[in-house]
């Protein structure tokens, strides 16, 4: 190597040659600089406010807050619906170290299920481990002080109080109130078609009927926020900002709980429906259906147990009040009269012959009168007072099914009577067209006669029966029954009324006067129905009784060996007014299978009237 | 005057280079300072990282005493105990998360490729400098292979970031060494389909990965990307002056991964903002500025080679750093030196501006 160096090394010239190459280095150095400046610029300048807004992104967590659902008072400001603080035991999963070993201690000194235990160690497997997870709700007091004492112990367990749903009257308002519960998948995904899920986020519970489901928009009211600063886990480090949830509406309702409670008080022990209605405004005083059933089972989640106890044979589920089809039977003798006379069929001074029978002519068939005997001679009057059959079978026959159905359909008959609860049903006003699309048959003339006094094919609801009766008093104004008196916020006070529907307009006004004096006369009169159930009262009442045969209230129900005699038995029936020259109440009574209305029915419907004008003595003396 | 030249001499004595020393020390300040804010003020790791800044000044001090003449007796067995350190890690290294870096040398397990990252340059300034500049292709070669053999035993364990530096510093003293243009053109000309070669036969999955996250970083947001967005996201959130010190949201609430070691910079830019970087660069431009001032001034080839070549590498890792953080370059492993949390390469580092202040205040400079 040493031996074959050709040139002598030139050092100054190698010397130059470095610093040329130094030089071009440090110019490159600079150059990248450039390259790297010019990059953290454009970040740091040109792109600031995107990374500025995505840093926010990163570490500002919106947590939303639930509002507090809105109260719900009777018409004199009593408590019915409102929101109670439980104590639920609750873990942060992210917090615990060892879940599994936390939660067996823990079983040590308040008792927790495997489901309990199961369903958080499931959800830890999922996402989402910062959020907080009920592992226990509604703890009582005394596992509220065992487990504040141990608390040390369990680092991310925790006793939260959260409100909820209460309804101090138990089972007394179920099928008017309603109840809420668990706000489910399926409504969130209704919820959401409707651009209303974004103000659920923070919400447990869900009406699910009664007014609760009806109103459920107004009770709940809007969500709030909370922005907080989270760390890469989820973790909250402080609280930035809260904006406040604005709760929802209080209701008032219309109802009594006085009322109310007498209602549940009186059908103890039987099947059957009250109503009892304003006239002058449509507002529903009380609204009981017997069995009832307590809706604090539902908030929290029915247990299984509890459930299937609900669905025994007399379907306390069921609101009979508005989901009952009841044959409406002679409470509609009134309506019917009015129609007679309005079509010329009978004038007021017509007398027909009762024999205790009806036949058409040239039929053998004989339709007979609930008094073997008959009537003998009786006139519009004395057809209501003393509901008098064979002379509606005659003038129901004369009329014709098409007639009596439209006129009756002005009534409500047929039609959801409005009332704010969803849980109604229409019942049936038959037409031919409807014989005909139901059972493929062509309308007899038979069947009118059955129609004629408020049976056969046509069933009503106990509201719908309430709500004719009410545009009879009015005379022919429409005023839909309704639940909801006020809506209220802060101060804003809003009043819920209900649009009157088109009023029955009669030809001849003074129609009215006689099926209300008849009605009158069925309570005064010694022969009338309801004259036993009301003597001595305080004020002027005046009603209609009804028995009906059976119409079963739901389809499908299972043949019952044990309790098929009592359930042939007759519905009792009645609905009535009082007082007489300035109705303030209308009632109407439906009890199941304990037979007529004029014993059993009659005689509950007064102690709702005695309660009414004690409670409310003003409204005693008419106008 | 006279007092100016006993002071002068004084450092000249202890062979410091005043204004690079001053400068490092500015930044191992700043890094201290970082570190306290992306540790989460953790007094343990700051403990831990003043120990380690001790003990590289004390590198510094002791590399220092070393005169280029008594180094270039030490260079072949340097680079050949590194290389059989190398060949040992390959056979009997240990893996750490699937990496073969470390051999147990009883006392301490430590990375033989530190050793190479000063071993190599001056193997390689050695070689060259013996000869006549410009080197002939011969010479090139040999140089090549030098830097080459470790190269690929360290990119095999597999350390991408450190075989990346280790090559570019042998390839610094080539080019200083007036490696001819015409070489040089055609050597970027063949990297070419080099980088397709590397692409299908040499790199791994988790570093081919890297390079396409690098591309679109959006892609994988929660995986590969997450890195490189999150550390856009601090430093573009910085803005110009910075969130404040301690107060950068991303570093402080853990969004930022790594954040003390390789991705300080991000830190350091939320928090000081452009004002922050730029300082930052501005005392690294003056510290290479220097460096290179002193391989100019060298009196040897080998000394101007590898204070050259050490300086051009130290750039390399301030590149290679800066450019992967902020999504200009792949997430390639290196420290943001002289700042990161972290040992052994800061004391490297440190041994290497020693070597250059050796150089600096050479007996045979001192006569010129």
């Amino acid at each position: 190597m040493i031996k074959n160096r050709p040139t002598i090394r030139d050092h100054s010239a190698e010397a130059n040659l470095f610093a040329r190459r130094a030089f071009v280095g440090f110019v490159f150095v600079v150059l990248l600089i450039g390259v790297l400046l010019n990059n953290i610029y454009t970040l740091q300048v040109e792109k600031h406010e995107t990374y500025q807004t995505r840093s926010n992104d990163n570490r500002i967590k919106v947590i939303p807050i639930a509002p507090n659902r809105g109260l719900i008072y009777d018409r004199n400001g009593v408590l019915l619906a409102e929101n109670r603080p439980v104590y639920n035991l609750e873990v942060i999963p992210e917090q615990v170290t060892d879940l599994e070993q936390s939660l067996e201690q823990l079983g040590a000194i308040i008792s927790i299920t495997d489901t309990q235990k199961n369903a958080i160690i499931k959800s830890n497997r999922r996402s989402r481990r910062f959020k907080s997870q009920v592992l226990k709700a509604r703890l009582n007091e005394q596992e509220v002080a065992i487990f504040s004492v141990n608390q040390h112990r369990f680092p991310g367990f925790s006793v939260e109080a959260r409100l909820a749903r209460h309804y101090p009257y138990g089972d007394a308002l179920t099928h008017a109130l309603g109840y809420v519960s668990r706000l489910n998948k399926k409504e969130l995904s209704e919820l959401e078609s409707q651009g209303l899920a974004k103000n659920y986020r923070a919400t447990h519970d869900f009406g699910k009927l009664g007014i609760e489901k009806f109103y459920e928009q107004r009770l709940h009211g809007q969500v709030g926020s909370q922005r907080v600063e989270v760390n890469n886990r989820g973790r909250i480090i402080r609280s930035l900002s809260i904006e406040h949830p604005k709760p929802g509406e209080d209701l008032v309702l219309t109802l009594d709980i006085g009322l109310q409670k007498i209602a549940q008080e009186v059908l103890e022990g039987v099947r059957g429906a009250i109503v009892v209605m304003d006239p002058k405004d449509g507002g529903i005083l009380a609204l009981y259906s017997n069995p009832s059933y307590d809706p604090n089972l539902f908030v929290h989640g029915i247990s299984s147990k509890d459930y299937r106890a609900l669905l025994n044979p007399d379907r306390p589920l069921i609101n009979r009040a508005t989901q009952g089809r009841y044959a409406p039977a002679s409470t509609v003798k009134p309506h019917l009269a009015i129609l007679a006379l309005e079509e010329g069929i009978v004038k007021e001074e017509t007398k027909i012959w009762d024999p205790g029978f009806f036949q058409i002519p040239n039929v053998e068939h004989r339709w007979r009168d609930w008094l073997r005997w008959g009537h003998g001679h009786v006139d519009v009057y004395e057809a209501i007072e003393q509901s008098c059959d064979t002379y509606f079978y005659e003038t129901a026959y004369k009329l014709g099914i098409t007639k009596i159905s439209n006129f009756m359909s002005q009534f409500g008959f047929g039609d959801l009577s409005g009332i704010d609860i969803h849980e109604e049903t229409a019942a049936i006003m038959p037409t031919t067209e409807w014989k005909r699309q139901r059972f493929k048959e062509s309308w007899w003339p038979g069947d009118t006669i059955s129609v004629g006094i408020g049976q056969g094919y046509w069933t009503a609801t106990p509201m719908q029966i309430t709500n004719a009766v009410s545009i009879l008093v009015n005379k022919g104004i429409h005023r839909p029954p309704h639940l909801v008196q006020v809506a209220k916020q802060d101060n804003d006070v809003e009043q819920m009324y209900t649009e009157e529907k088109p009023p029955v307009v009669l030809k001849n006004p003074h129609h009215w006067k006689i099926a209300l004096d008849a009605m009158h006369n069925t309570v005064k009169k010694a022969r009338g129905t309801a004259h036993k159930a009301f003597l001595g009262a305080t004020y002027d009442p005046a009603g209609k009784t009804g028995t009906a045969q059976i119409v079963s209230i739901a389809q499908g129900e299972e043949y019952d060996a044990e309790s098929l005699k009592e359930k042939h038995r007759d519905n009792g029936i009645y609905v009535g007014f009082a007082p007489y020259n300035d109705p303030r109440i209308v009632v109407t009574v439906i009890v199941e299978n304990q037979g007529g209305g004029s014993t059993i029915a009659a005689p509950i419907a007064r102690k709702l009237m005695d309660y009414y004008f004690e409670t409310y003595p003003s409204h005693t003396e008419g106008k | 005057m006279n007092q100016l030249r006993q002071r002068r001499s004084f450092w000249q004595r202890i062979h410091i280079d005043l204004p690079l020393l001053i400068a490092l020390l500015v930044m191992m300040a700043g890094s201290l300072a970082v570190v306290y804010s992306a540790s989460g003020q953790n007094m343990d790791m700051m403990a831990r990282h003043a120990t380690r800044m001790l003990g590289a000044i004390i590198a510094l001090f002791v590399m220092a005493q070393i005169s280029p003449n008594t180094l270039k007796r030490l260079v072949f067995p340097l680079y050949t105990v590194g290389l059989i350190m190398l060949i040992g890690v390959f056979f009997f290294g240990i893996t750490i998360n699937g990496a073969k870096r470390w051999l147990d040398i009883g006392i301490t397990r430590f990375q033989p490729s530190e050793i190479m990252k000063l071993g190599v340059p001056m193997m390689v300034a050695w070689y060259i400098g013996r000869q006549q500049l410009p080197p002939k292709i011969l010479h090139i070669f040999i140089g090549f292979a030098i830097v080459l053999v470790p190269t690929i035993l360290i990119q095999k364990q597999p350390d991408l970031g450190t075989s990346l530096l280790i090559a570019s510093s042998g390839i610094f003293v080539l080019f200083l060494s007036g490696l001819s243009w015409r070489l040089i053109g055609s050597s970027v000309l063949l990297a070419i389909p080099g980088a397709f070669a590397m692409w299908h036969f040499v790199m791994h999955e988790y570093q081919k990965q890297r390079v396409l996250t690098l591309l679109d970083p959006e892609s994988d947001p929660l995986g590969a990307g997450y890195h490189i967005i999150q550390s856009k996201i601090a430093i573009g959130s910085g803005g110009i002056e910075g969130k404040g010190w301690l107060h950068g949201t991303q570093s402080q609430l853990e969004f930022l991964p790594e954040r003390h070691t390789d991705f300080i910079f991000s830190v350091l830019s939320e928090e000081f903002g452009l004002l922050g970087v730029v300082m930052l660069l501005s005392v690294y431009l003056f510290i290479i500025g220097r460096g290179l001032y002193i391989a100019v001034n060298a009196q040897e080839a080998f000394s101007k080679l590898l204070a050259g070549a050490l300086t051009l590498t130290f750039f390399v890792y301030i590149f290679v750093n800066i450019g992967m953080v902020s999504g200009l370059l792949p997430v390639v492993g290196v420290p943001l030196p002289l700042i990161s949390y972290g040992g052994t390469s800061m004391v490297t580092l440190m041994a290497g501006f020693g070597i250059i202040m050796a150089i600096a205040t050479d007996k045979k400079m001192l006569l010129k």
